[in-house]
């Protein structure tokens, strides 16, 4: 399969667009989807290598990792929603009840 | 053979259980007074069951160990749960529940209405456990154990009025002067154990085994001082020179538990366990001398404040501290037997004393509530001529009267004689008897005297109380005089079981306290039949008569003065104070004991104290422990800095982290 090396790259650009996301966003929600961005960025990877080296245990792991970012996204969105409640923001610099 | 034995101790731990758990919910009077007297009661059915089973076995076997079970085993230490019968336990246990159910039945309506009912009861249980446990216990650790337990009783008892101070510092400073007894109580089995395990391989606490051992012990030496620890321990528990100073002060608390804690059965630990290891003091001459000094001293001393006091308890506990004086008098005579005798006679005539005035307390206080008056009601000069209000309480307390101040035919009579006769007779001391036998008769003559002072104080001429109360005052109910009836007919029978044997003789009755307590004091009996050899003097029977009438003459003496004084002529009393300003200052200021024991060791002991606090705690050990915490918070301070609370900051150092790591790999 020699156009692995693009899978590859691709992968590894969404990967670097997901974190300099994470990095330099403030709006949760955008950060979120850059986290996204990112685990999607290897699920592609683990695709892509599952089928170059004939094995299928990279497409079960994808599938889990489908499966947790679901769950995190049901779970990360109430929270978000619970913070808007209060704060009428939903920047993480506003987060900081617990800061001393 | 005695299985049930254990049931002695278990039922008043029970009747404490109910009352100390559910006491507050239970409120009704009458349940949680009965509960405890009821467990006294049942005790009191198994100690008779006991003593008569005891009774009905031949002298030589009436001694067994009752083992419940093993309590600790720790090599050559082996300690039970086990309970020693045998006819000194015996005595003891039908005197601490026999009083001990008279008392409780006394408070039920004694202590009607008081706050803290349950609270009262509860304790009171509790001490009947841990005297039961303290004259059961075969061994000295049991018998610790109890020894403990009674003096936290008597501190809870002492401090039962807590909301006021004095009985707050009363109940204090009889527990730390219990404390100094102790020391000396626990340092003595430790010296005895250890001794006898090292020199002689018998690892033992258990009395019986240390009595079968006794012989292995040398005469004086080491003896001598195992036993002065254990005197020190009996000093401070049964309230002898120098550590008797608690036992007056004890009387703040209610009059029932002076009457049964600090009259009858606690401050009298000490007689018994000397008594119980009578083996060990026999071989210690010293100690021996020791006792019958500090005996003979308290015994006179504690007469003498008893004759200016006003209160009328506190005249009774000095009365307690003499007669104790008395029992350790014939301990240090080596006569066991006559003490715990006197030990016996006193339980039932201190007790019956106490519970009267307790009786006038609580008629008097009452009658002073009813007039709106704030006088004292424990004040004698308050009382007088209260024979007609309250005339069973008058004569039972008049016969418990004659009974301590030795009037033939009553129970004191016959123990304070047997003991007077033994101080004068023994072997051990030697000359030094006279000296014994002198300081008890001019105690004896004191002891009438005081006696029958607070009689006619009390109960003679004219009303001294406040003039709207005086239609106030009347006799108790019958839960609280029937106790006193019971109890003065014992101090007027209770003598003729020990009647002395030159009396015996002529009567034909034999002295059966002694003989039954016989086998307890054997090996004391034949060590010194072996060791006799410097002289028992041969005396006449015509100078023990004689030594008897001179003591009855000179109670005879301190009554007739008492009558002069306070009945015949009642200014005297007042020109005597004039004439002796400074004497009579000083025998009402107890002798400033007190005041020589603040300014000797309680203040040097405070200014330690504090010296430690100002000095110690809060310069150096505060200052390290703070020392330590500030370092910390100062390091935390700085490393607080990394903990931005920002997201980004975190989420930037992950990724650094990361791309370090790679890095490391991928240019390695």
């Amino acid at each position: 399969m020699e156009n692995l090396n693009s899978y590859l790259i691709v992968s590894a650009i969404l990967f670097s667009i997901g974190t300099i996301g994470v990095l330099t966003r403030k709006n949760a929600i955008v950060m979120f989807m850059c986290i996204e961005l990112m685990l999607n960025a290897v699920n592609l990877t683990f695709v892509a290598l599952s089928r170059h080296l004939g094995n299928m245990d990279g497409q079960v792991f994808v599938f889990f990792i489908m499966t947790v970012a679901a769950a995190e996204a049901a779970v990360g969105l109430a929270l978000m929603i619970a913070f808007f409640n209060n704060k009428e923001s939903i920047d993480v610099e506003d987060v900081n009840l617990m800061k001393w | 053979m005695f299985d049930n034995v254990w049931l002695i101790p278990l039922f008043p731990l029970i009747g404490f259980l109910i009352n100390g758990l559910f006491g507050k919910k239970i409120k009704n009077e009458t349940v949680i007074g009965g509960i405890g007297a009821f467990a006294v009661l049942c005790s009191f059915a198994v100690s008779c069951m006991t003593i008569l089973k005891l009774l009905s076995l031949p002298g030589e076997e009436r001694v067994a160990n009752v083992k419940v079970f093993t309590w600790i085993t720790s090599g050559n230490f082996n300690a039970d749960i086990a309970f020693l019968i045998d006819p000194l336990s015996c005595v003891m246990i039908m005197i601490v529940t026999g009083v001990g159910f008279l008392i409780h039945l006394y408070s039920i309506g004694y202590m009607h209405g008081e706050e803290g009912f349950y609270r009262f009861f509860a304790y009171l249980n509790l001490f009947m456990f841990s005297m039961l446990l303290l004259v059961l216990g075969n061994n000295l650790l049991l018998m610790f154990v109890g020894w403990e337990g009674v003096g936290l009783c008597s501190y809870l008892l002492i401090g039962y009025y807590f909301h006021k101070k004095s009985a707050g510092d009363a109940g204090k400073k009889a527990f730390v002067m219990n404390r100094v007894g102790d020391f000396g109580f626990l340092l003595g089995a430790f010296f005895l154990y250890w001794f006898m395990g090292q020199s002689h391989n018998v690892w033992t606490i258990q009395f019986t085994e240390i009595a079968k051992n006794a012989h292995l012990l040398p005469t004086g030496g080491i003896v001598t001082v195992i036993t002065l620890c254990f005197f020190l321990g009996a000093t401070g528990k049964s309230a002898q020179i120098p550590l008797y100073t608690w036992l007056p002060d004890a009387m703040e608390g209610p009059t029932p538990v002076s009457a049964l804690i600090h009259a009858a059965t606690m401050v009298t630990a000490g007689v018994y366990m000397i008594a119980r290891m009578n083996f060990l003091f026999i071989r210690s001459p010293e100690t021996l001398m020791v006792i019958a000094v500090i005996g003979g001293c308290t015994a006179l001393f504690a007469a003498t404040i008893g004759t200016a006091q006003n209160d009328i308890k506190r005249v009774l506990a000095y009365s307690t501290v003499s007669q104790l004086g008395y029992m350790f008098l014939a301990m240090g005579a080596g006569a066991f037997g006559a003490g715990v005798f006197h030990l016996m006679t006193h339980a039932f005539f201190k007790a019956c004393l106490f519970l009267g005035s307790g009786a006038v307390i609580h008629s008097m206080h009452g009658a002073l509530h009813h007039a709106h008056s704030h006088d004292d009601a424990q004040d004698m000069r308050n009382m007088g001529g209260l024979k007609s209000k309250m005339p069973l309480t008058f004569l039972t307390f008049l016969l418990a009267t004659i009974a301590i101040a030795g009037i033939p035919g009553f129970s004191g009579f016959f123990s304070k004689d047997e003991i007077l006769w033994q101080a004068f007779a023994n072997p051990h001391h030697g000359q030094l008897n006279y000296l014994l036998w002198g300081m008890g008769a001019v105690a004896a003559g004191l002891t009438a005297f005081y006696m029958f002072r607070l009689v006619f104080m009390t109960f003679y001429g004219e009303c001294r109380i406040n003039p709207k109360a005086k239609d106030h005052l009347h006799e108790s109910p019958m839960v609280i005089v029937i106790p006193l009836i019971v109890l003065a007919g014992l101090s007027v029978v209770g003598g003729y079981i020990g009647i002395p044997k030159v009396i015996g003789h002529i009567v034909g009755i034999p002295n059966y306290f002694e003989n039954y307590l016989e086998p307890v004091f054997k090996l004391s009996e034949e060590y010194m039949a072996q060791h006799a050899a410097h002289g028992a003097a041969h005396h006449s029977v015509v100078l023990e008569f004689g030594l008897m009438g001179v003591s009855v003459l000179i109670a005879l003496i301190g009554i007739s003065i008492a009558y002069t004084l306070y009945v015949k002529n009642t200014s005297l009393p007042a020109k005597f104070t004039a004439t002796f300003p400074a004497l009579h200052r000083a025998v009402y200021n107890k002798w400033y004991i007190d005041e020589l024991y603040d300014f000797m060791i309680v203040n040097p002991c405070k200014s330690f104290g504090r010296f430690l606090w100002k000095g110690f705690d809060v310069l150096i050990v505060d200052g390290i422990v703070n020392g330590i915490a500030n370092v910390v918070m100062g390091f935390s301070g700085v490393f607080r800095l990394m903990q931005s609370g920002m997201i980004h900051n975190y989420a930037f150092s992950m990724a650094f982290g990361v791309a370090v790591i790679l890095g490391y790999y991928i240019f390695k």
